[in-house]
């Protein structure tokens, strides 16, 4: 047993060399060592390197890429949750009809048009907040917080809160537009119609997503050398064309990740629809692809059509996420 | 000369007013949610809606907690949320330190696998997980609850605190190196130590992430003694459509740990999601 200690000691410090210093270093130290061969070391590094890797790995196949692999293999069954064998494979079917059914057209048609409203509001106003904190040096950490606690708030709490708010009669959202700001003169059933539903459900998405945007455009804004706009300044360029020409071409990367993971995000916007729409209503034509992906699994234990509608949802995001990288990388890059 | 700095205490009140503007309208929601937990049932919708309950009362709370169970409920949010904390810090650290120290063989593979597990949306996970956590009689327990809220945030946490340890300078692993101890050793009395900040960040965003996850639970769980805070508060809303102030009350129960842990650990927040651009 005493041995063992000073293994993993060696081990370590011959990492250290390799790793630290040039790489060029390691097959020199390799070859003229008269230590094990290379093949054994190779193994005992990777002994070494199991023990950490272990429960991580283990965890990540079982829960992650297994499912994915078994969910795919689901898709092409019309499944039995019941007797699981004796599902019968239907190949494409359950991706054909989800092409063809008009429920799945119009759940995607949602949550593209929700994705593409609240992807630019909270990028344009994320960026308008994170501006004004930029130049505001008091009173910076009490503003952060107060734009930041809906980004804290569980997506259940602040569901019901928004949908509390937009109650037909007697909601506070009815009461401002009619009472105080005198724009309708009798109240919107909002709760009631397949489209004005998406009021409570798009704001949301904007007033919860915002504080997360400025954070992380106000990050990007403190990396930009305040010389450049003083420079600018001295030299007559107006506070827009600043902004233009200076801080928008410099944010550039920062905009980027942020519309590619709010355009993730809003894709995959789930909990909201359900709580607000009850699951589709009114009339079913109100879900979002995950929420109709949640009805058809759970509810009508079409396990086979969930999964490839689950898999439509990735690979439209993936396509999405791909297009948006590719057309934005040449200019990130300048 | 004066008229430049009275422009600027211009321009300077303009900002701290449409910042203070914009705040508002940001917590009103929050306020208008207090006020309503605290009102009694025939307030509720009242008409026109006050934004100050006339006749404040604790009733929703005491009923929610004595007679609805939500004690149980933010026990098991709590227990929950604070062992899928601790395991991700554990697993991950362990991860972390093989990508961002160890040499081995496939390294680079398994890091970018680990990456594309990342960027699978976790919704559509539910269904396989559902069935493989049913073949493990997982469905229905804390465990299973556990395991996959530790799973959900295993790559990413893995990735951040990779970025924290290779930050802590090679110089100070040496003398641990030079004492014998091994690269168990050296992560927990070198690594660990120096990456408190880190860590920190890690056990933030894991704990919001359980303590806030929906989906999951509300398929996983079918017994009432089980529920976590979020499908509680969903499914009695989804029962009492019209007790507001309930839904509320519970709500505002449900809000606790997290604005105290965000008022106390705001800079770790901040430093978080502004360094490694994690979505709280």
């Amino acid at each position: 047993m005493k041995e063992t200690p000073a293994d993993p000691a060696l081990l370590a410090r011959r990492e250290r060399q390799g790793g630290s210093d040039q790489r060029s270093e390691r097959p020199v130290g390799g070859s003229t060592k008269a230590g094990p061969p290379i093949g054994r070391s190779r193994l005992r590094k990777l002994g070494v390197a199991l023990l950490f890797l272990l429960p991580g790995l283990v965890v990540f196949f079982t829960f992650v890429l297994g499912p994915m692999a078994y969910s795919l293999r689901i898709s092409f069954f019309d499944w039995n949750i019941i007797h699981p064998e004796t599902s019968e494979w239907v190949g494409f079917a359950n991706y054909t009809r989800a092409l063809n059914d008009p429920k799945f057209g119009r759940a995607v048609a949602n949550t593209l048009a929700y994705t593409a409203i609240t992807v630019p509001a909270q990028i344009v106003l994320g960026t308008g907040i994170a501006i004004l904190l930029n130049k505001a040096i008091r009173g910076r950490v009490l503003y952060r917080v107060l734009y930041y606690l809906p980004v804290v708030t569980p997506w259940v709490i602040v569901a019901l809160l928004f949908k509390f708010l937009f109650i037909g009669q007697g909601g506070l959202v009815n009461h401002v537009l009619r009472n105080v700001l005198g724009v309708i003169d009798q109240d919107v059933l909002w709760l009631a119609d397949p489209i004005l539903i998406f009021a409570p459900i798009i704001t949301l998405g904007i007033w919860k997503g915002l504080g997360w945007t400025a954070v992380i455009v106000l990050a990007g804004l403190q990396t930009i050398p305040v010389e450049l706009e003083e420079v600018a300044k001295v030299d007559g360029a107006t506070a827009w064309n600043r902004f233009r020409y200076i801080t928008v071409p410099l944010l550039r990367p920062t905009l980027v990740f942020l519309l590619v993971v709010l355009v993730v995000g809003g894709l995959n916007a789930y909990v909201s629809n359900l709580l607000i729409t009850d699951g589709g209503q009114p009339f079913g034509e109100t879900h979002f692809v995950l929420t109709l992906m949640y009805q058809e699994t759970f509810d009508r234990l079409d396990f086979g059509y969930g999964a490839s509608i689950s898999y439509l949802l990735t690979a439209l995001v993936f396509v999405i996420s791909v297009v948006q990288l590719r057309l934005l990388r040449r200019k990130v890059d300048l | 000369m004066t008229t430049a700095r009275t422009r600027r205490r211009v321009n300077r009140t303009a900002t701290h007013i449409l910042l203070a503007v914009g705040a508002a309208l940001v917590i009103l929601p929050f306020l208008f949610m207090t006020s309503t937990s605290l009102k009694s049932q025939t307030q509720v919708l009242e008409y026109p809606p006050r934004l100050l309950p006339t006749d404040p009362t604790l009733d929703n709370y005491t009923e929610v907690l004595t007679g609805e169970q939500f004690g149980v409920y933010f026990a098991n949010s709590l227990i929950v949320a604070v062992a899928a904390t601790a395991i991700t810090l554990v697993i991950s650290s362990l991860l972390a330190y093989a990508f961002a120290r160890l040499d081995f063989p496939g390294k680079e593979p398994i890091f970018y696998g680990l990456l594309v597990g990342m960027m699978i949306p976790p919704v559509m996970l539910i269904i396989p997980q559902f069935l493989i956590a049913r073949q493990l009689a997982l469905l229905n327990t804390l465990t299973g609850l556990i395991v996959i809220y530790v799973t959900m945030n295993l790559a990413l946490q893995t990735f951040l605190l990779r970025g924290f340890f290779e930050d802590v300078p090679r110089e100070l692993e040496e003398a641990a190196i030079i004492d014998g101890a091994g690269p168990g050793t050296i992560l927990w009395r070198v690594i660990l130590p120096l990456s408190r900040a880190g860590l920190a960040v890690v056990a933030i965003f894991t704990f919001l992430y359980a303590w806030d996850e929906f989906p999951w639970a509300h398929v996983a769980i079918q017994e009432t003694s089980k529920r976590t805070l979020p499908i509680a508060i969903a499914l009695f809303h989804g029962q009492h459509a019209t007790q507001w102030g309930k839904v509320f009350a519970a709500s505002m129960i449900a809000l606790i740990p997290i604005v105290l842990l965000f008022v106390f650990l705001q800079r770790y927040f901040i430093r978080g999601i502004s360094t490694t651009g994690i979505k709280g």
